[in-house]
């Protein structure tokens, strides 16, 4: 590989966002700007921001990565992320945006007022963004060190985490929200640019690459990547998609860092906004992850790819050239995937190089890599602000100091808090990289879909619900997603005691059985007496945040 | 844009109540139900007709449709159409939730400042 090319991608990256930061630095001096941007992103922009919180690393490399190795199948995660969207469109969008203020636990807390709701939803809240920014670190400490392998994965980990804390320490939302809008321009850019020369390929005939789809060699036997089952087979493999489906649909209304994002813009009808052009953006995008995935299984090869193709990997073809797979290999190989075995008729070439032809391959090679690293560091730049919002207006001034202190004390702590998440993370990384950790963002949805979902969507719409109902329904949904996930496959391999990857299908269930067994104990009036005022304020505006 | 409303001075917790049972807001909630409650069941119902199909059916959702692309695939690129087509749906119907929403927002900050 060539390294200038990459070289002057990331630093091109870098220098915009790092003006960009410095911008918006002055505007973050109130805990209202540094957590919302002053509510003033537009639903266009807030849309864009969004798709860049979303759409992870783990989508754009993992993705591509199992649609290339298992087709359909693969092509499964990218339907359940897109239509997830409506449950936020229909039923969390407007409501956080009217009747919220900065946190999750805020709206979940609005009716239910007491310390252990919020402390729950904050230690929920926590534990979500943890697990994922874990993921996305990890991922995107093993990105930076394969492009530059001279300074070693811990100080390429950390890197990303400095840069992370320089946006959120400095610029707040509001550089938070034009990183992940940038990064939502590279990375659309460079998955539909991918995807034309993918058709163009096949001299622009959608025929000819499905056709050449439905007969991949795969160990000398020509394999119809078009039909399902290569992923999940059996009956266990049908339970298996369904509860990966109900966990990725209910899941992300679940999740804070997305829910935050709604704070961010003027009115619930810019929310709406935002979430269409969202929906817009990343149907878009996850659309591209077939011609992407297939693409690269028919010109590159399946056989040249590698194993088994798993978040992180997809990139060893789109960013890699044959000479890089020895530390490639080791590389994964330290992080629990399986590797092929040496060979290096076998080496894999990659897509953007492959595509691009021996004149432009290393700068459509270095320009792809750029996007990986921009798309994990949005991420983890929204999900920093996330957690420490949590801490700092939730644990911090809800729960230790009651709601007193003043504007400079609250502005402080946020900053404090960002930076002991984000060295936490960084230092958590480090210590997990020889682990597989891709799991983590299964895991993250699971906790959303089991344990906030229920208490979010019971607070809005049953009068009824009361403070207990949401403890218990949040600590059930919390601890079965863990405790299952601890005995299932992913963690326990073959001596698994759960037989399913993806617990939703179980710990949803748990979690809203918790929330209404708890409920049905005693009635909760001061509850019930609020529930008029949250109706009327998420649906009409009324007295909302500004 | 930048405002939804000024807030003038807080609403009690008696006018809540009220405001929730006047006639405007118990229209406005009826209509957003409406569409939401079908809606939702419905992207739900067609989502996970997805993965049951395919996962109790593979024979069949693996027949060639249209050209190569099997049912399953088909089935699969659907969704994304039945995503655009109610968010669609949902931003046309929002518009008229939108007036009732601003004409109660108008009332109660124009009583309060009577």
């Amino acid at each position: 590989m060539r390294t200038q090319e990459t070289v002057v991608m990331f630093a091109i990256f870098v220098g915009i966002t790092l003006v960009v930061t410095w911008w918006a630095s002055g505007q973050s001096m109130t805990s209202r700007g540094f957590y919302t941007a002053h509510r003033r992103i537009g639903g266009l922009q807030n849309g864009w921001a969004i798709a860049g919180d979303y759409m992870s690393a783990a989508s754009f490399l993992g993705i591509t990565g199992l649609i290339a190795f298992y087709g359909y199948d693969g092509f499964m995660y990218s339907v359940g992320w897109l239509v997830a969207y409506l449950t936020v469109l229909f039923l969390v969008a407007e409501q956080f945006r009217n009747a919220g203020k900065y946190t999750m636990a805020d709206l979940i807390s609005f009716r239910l007022r007491g310390r252990g709701v919020r402390a729950i939803a904050a230690v929920s809240t926590l534990a979500i963004t943890l697990f994922y920014m874990i993921a996305q670190m990890v991922g995107g400490g093993a990105l930076v060190n394969l492009l530059f392998p001279q300074f070693g994965e811990p100080f390429a980990i950390a890197g990303v985490g400095i840069l992370m804390l320089v946006y959120v320490l400095f610029g707040g939302m509001l550089a938070t929200t034009w990183v992940q809008i940038i990064k939502a321009g590279l990375l659309l850019a460079a998955a539909l640019g991918l995807s034309l020369m993918v058709i163009a390929h096949f001299g622009y005939s959608l025929t000819a690459f499905l056709q050449a789809s439905t007969a991949v060699p795969i160990g000398g036997k020509p394999t119809n990547l078009l039909e399902p089952g290569l992923l999940f087979h059996g009956r266990l493999g049908a339970i298996n998609l369904v509860s990966l489906g109900l966990a990725l649909v209910l899941g992300t209304a679940g999740l804070p860092h997305i829910l935050m994002r709604f704070f961010t813009v003027p009115s619930a009808k810019a929310a709406r906004t935002s979430v269409a052009w969202a929906m817009v953006l990343i149907g878009a995008f996850y659309l591209t992850t077939s011609f992407i995935g297939l693409g690269a299984a028919t010109i590159v090869g399946r056989e040249h790819i590698g194993r088994r193709l798993y978040a992180g990997q997809a990139i060893v073809y789109i960013a890699h050239h044959p000479q890089q797979q020895v530390q490639l290999n080791a590389g994964l190989a330290r992080n629990g995937y399986v590797v092929p075995q040496q060979d290096s008729n076998l080496a894999v070439p990659l897509l953007a190089s492959n595509l691009g032809g021996p004149s432009d391959g290393p700068l459509l090679t270095a320009f792809v890599s750029a996007v990986a690293f921009a798309t994990i560091l949005a991420v983890v730049a929204g999900l920093t602000i996330t957690a420490s919002s949590a801490f700092a207006h939730d644990i911090w001034f809800n729960l230790v100091r009651n709601g007193s202190g003043d504007e400079a004390e609250h502005v402080f702590v946020a900053r404090a808090t960002a930076l002991g998440v984000g060295l936490a993370a960084i230092l958590l990384s480090i210590a997990l990289r020889g682990f597989n950790v891709a799991f983590l963002v299964g895991l993250a949805f699971a906790v959303a879909a089991s344990a906030n979902v229920p208490a979010i969507l019971l607070s809005l719409w049953w009068r009824r619900f009361t403070r207990t109902g949401a403890i218990a329904g949040m600590l059930c949904g919390l601890i079965s997603s863990l405790a299952l996930i601890a005995v299932s496959p992913v963690a326990m391999g073959a001596h698994a005691i759960f037989p399913l990857e993806n617990p939703g299908i179980v710990s949803i269930p748990i979690g809203f059985l918790g929330a209404v067994l708890g409920t049905l104990g005693a009635r909760d009036r001061d509850s019930e007496e609020m529930f008029d005022q949250l109706r009327v304020r998420a649906t009409t505006g009324l007295g909302a945040e500004v | 844009m930048r405002q939804q409303q000024p807030q003038t001075r807080r609403i009690s917790p008696p006018e809540w109540h009220a405001l929730a049972r006047e006639p405007e807001f118990v229209s406005l909630q009826k209509a957003r139900r409406r569409f939401v409650l079908p809606a939702t069941a419905f992207f739900i119902v067609y989502y996970l007709a997805l993965p049951i199909s395919v996962g109790f059916a593979p024979q069949v959702m693996s027949r060639a449709v249209v050209g190569p692309l099997t049912l399953a695939y088909a089935f699969a690129l659907s969704q994304f159409a039945m995503a655009w087509i109610l968010l669609a749906a949902y931003l046309w119907r929002a518009r008229s939730f939108d007036l009732m929403a601003a004409r109660i927002r108008h009332r109660e900050t124009h009583e309060l400042r009577t």
